[in-house]
């Protein structure tokens, strides 16, 4: 079996999210070192603060100022940190029930050692040096043997509130494309262009992906199809791409390649983007060193008949 | 007077640490021809196909739709897919057979963890707003609900340890670990990497038929006698993370605690889960759990917990289990909860 291909994806985005008045008062609470719990009508006291009471389902909104010192209800000892988290040396994860709430919340606890963290220790906010109306404005919680914390009522209102957070996402994966794409990948660097042809139904898929989308059964048999192709339906693109290093207008089209019974995509090179058509036979251009085709130009040869491409538009 | 439905086939792939020189399809297409042809049926005899997966594992968006290549989707067929474990897929084909839609349904499950990191990668199921920002992991989140127990004197680490033994004793010819494992070191204390699933890429199907079409096609169907599904509320602040109400509900309405039932098949990829589980199902040691190994031998993502369903319905058909119990979970600390009962007709 060849090497299997590898390369490295990431998938990365700043989710924009809005907040709701309870989540908008506790985050920008936050960012004013105050932290807001919300009362349900049975008198309990949730922090982090919810809009809707979770065993009612009642709309809640009555906000209540709780302590920055807390009580520890459970935790769990993290020696080795991942990226995003809280603090880059080892520390406890803990769910704290503030000074004033019924419920616990989830964070950091900044300590030498396990051995120093115990359910029901005494704890307090460690408040983020820059703040923004995030739940990392909590820095972590820190071991604290002090007096418990003033609890008052809070109107949660703040000038200049949050409405809405970014949370930054990345996460690092390796792609591999599976045997049947990778054949496929292979091919092209050597210029080539590989499908696989159904054993049922005698179909050959360009690029092929292992299996038969009507049949259901695996491919395997490969066959050479190509270089040269028709074009069997296009668009001129007019909005440029981010990252991409293309001039517009121009064109992008569905190419059957010589052989093959789906067509594949492809950008037009070597003519003016208005002069494309349907039937119009193209081959595939490969930059020095490339292991893909950069593009599809004209061939030179007549316009294929319509009949020989109908059934691949 | 509601259909008798029966799982009639179950297939799984092994489950590997890594599956890179296959796609999903690919690695999916010999699991679905497998639970297919133990039918007879053929892919165009399926009245209804329900998937589950989920796109974060391979991080590319709508990557269900390539794997429907492995079904046949065309002419076009009756198709749904859930975003979480399969065993919610066979709870939507299971309606659509109450409701008389279709007699036979094929359910599929797969997952990939091989492509990305697992324990990051689960962190974006969370509440965005005030945990998924600080990314506590799969692992982290469990080891918070393992203390809970421990401090709850539910149980302790050598305790602990024997479920992982136990879970691990199986002949099971599909695990991804098997026999005598060891306990490890803490990858978040109390949770060392014994108490923990092994991270692996896999895919698990069954096929669905109601009434007289399961006799004809199956020797030993296995009737769902009951199935339901809830959720605890999403804050974990919010729980009680030493007990397990939603599975407790969800199985009094499945009907589990009519009558004892001799296997139970649990979805916990912690052992302290299992701990948690136990409780709320009031099992004891008459019934026999996880002889498959469960989710701590093998814990194919969005599969595992279809693939409990299967096991339990495979040791029916094979006369091993008259009455047995599934149960699947989804999200961090045991989130949501489905449990099923099956039997076998009366011998």
């Amino acid at each position: 079996m060849p090497e299997v291909l590898k390369a490295p994806l990431v998938v990365e985005f700043p989710f924009t999210r809005s907040l709701g008045p309870v989540q908008s008062a506790f985050l920008t609470g936050l960012r004013e070192r105050v932290v807001l719990g919300v009362s349900t009508r049975d008198g309990r006291t949730l922090v982090p603060p919810v809009e809707y009471d979770p065993v009612t389902a009642e709309e809640i909104r009555d906000l209540v100022h709780v302590g920055i010192t807390g009580t520890v209800t459970t935790w769990a000892w993290n020696h080795e940190p991942r990226r995003g988290q809280p603090l880059d040396t080892p520390f406890a994860w803990v769910l704290v029930k503030l000074d004033g709430a019924d419920t616990a919340l989830l964070h950091a606890l900044d300590a030498p050692g396990p051995d120093a963290v115990r359910t029901g220790m005494r704890v307090r906010i460690r408040w983020a040096e820059e703040r923004c109306g995030a739940i990392t404005d909590i820095a972590c919680f820190e071991p604290y043997d002090g007096d418990d914390s003033a609890v008052t009522v809070h109107a949660g209102e703040f000038e200049d509130p949050v409405h809405g957070i970014v949370a930054q996402a990345r996460l690092d994966y390796t792609y591999s494309p599976g045997r049947a794409q990778a054949a496929y990948i292979n091919a092209l660097a050597e210029h080539r262009a590989v499908g696989e042809r159904c054993p049922a139904c005698r179909k050959v898929y360009v690029p092929p992906r292992g299996a038969c989308p009507t049949c259901g059964v695996a491919t395997s048999e490969q066959v050479e199809v190509g270089p040269a192709g028709t074009v069997t339906t296009f668009c001129i693109v007019n909005i440029k791409a981010k990252n991409l290093d293309i001039e517009v207008p121009y064109v992008y089209a569905h190419i059957a390649l010589d052989g093959a019974d789906l067509a594949l995509h492809g950008r037009i090179g070597g003519i003016p983007y208005d002069q494309v058509r349907m039937g119009l036979r193209v081959e595939p251009v490969w930059t020095e060193g490339g292991r893909f085709p950069d593009h599809f130009r004209p061939t030179g040869e007549p316009d294929a008949q319509y009949e020989t491409y109908k059934e691949l538009l | 007077m509601m259909r008798e439905i029966a799982v009639i086939a179950f297939a799984q792939s092994d489950t590997l640490r890594s599956t890179a020189e296959v796609s999903e399809v690919e690695m999916l297409m010999p699991v679905l021809h497998d639970v297919v042809a133990q039918t007879g049926l053929k892919t165009a005899d399926i009245g209804f196909t329900c998937s589950g997966s989920c796109d974060y594992l391979a991080g590319r968006a709508f990557s269900f739709t390539l794997a429907l290549d492995g079904v046949g989707a065309w002419p076009p067929i009756s198709e749904s897919h859930v975003e979480m474990d399969g065993a919610w897929a066979l709870y939507e084909a299971w309606t659509k057979l109450l409701s008389g839609d279709a007699d036979t349904a094929l359910v599929y499950a797969y997952g990939k963890s091989s492509p990305g990191s697992l324990r990051d990668v689960l962190t974006r199921q969370l509440d965005p707003y005030y945990v998924a920002p600080l990314w506590p992991d799969s692992v982290a989140l469990a080891a918070l609900q393992a203390q809970a127990l421990i401090d709850a004197g539910d149980t302790d680490e050598p305790e602990l340890a024997t479920i992982g033994a136990r879970s691990r004793a199986t002949d099971n010819p599909r695990a991804q670990l098997k026999g005598p494992v060891p306990q490890g070191d803490y990858l978040v204390r109390p949770l060392r990497t014994g108490d923990c699933p092994p991270i692996g890429d896999g895919a698990a199907a069954v096929v669905l038929a109601a009434g007289e079409r399961a006799r004809e096609l199956c020797e030993r169907p296995a009737w769902i006698r009951g199935i339901d599904h809830r959720i605890e509320a999403h804050s974990l602040g919010v729980r009680d993370l030493t007990d397990s109400p939603s599975t407790r509900l969800a199985a009094e309405r499945a009907g589990a605690f009519e009558r004892p039932v001799d296997t139970a098949e649990l979805h916990a990829p912690f052992t302290s889960q299992e701990v948690v589980l136990r409780k709320a199902l009031r099992l004891d040691d008459s019934t026999r759990v996880n002889p498959s190994g469960g989710a701590l031998a093998a814990n194919p993502m969005m599969a595992a917990g279809l693939a409990r369903i299967g096991e339990a319905a495979a040791r029916i058909h094979r006369g091993e289990s008259d009455r047995a119990l599934a149960h699947a979970t989804s999200g961090p600390c045991l989130q949501q909860n489905l449990v099923a009962v099956l039997e076998g007709d009366p011998r």
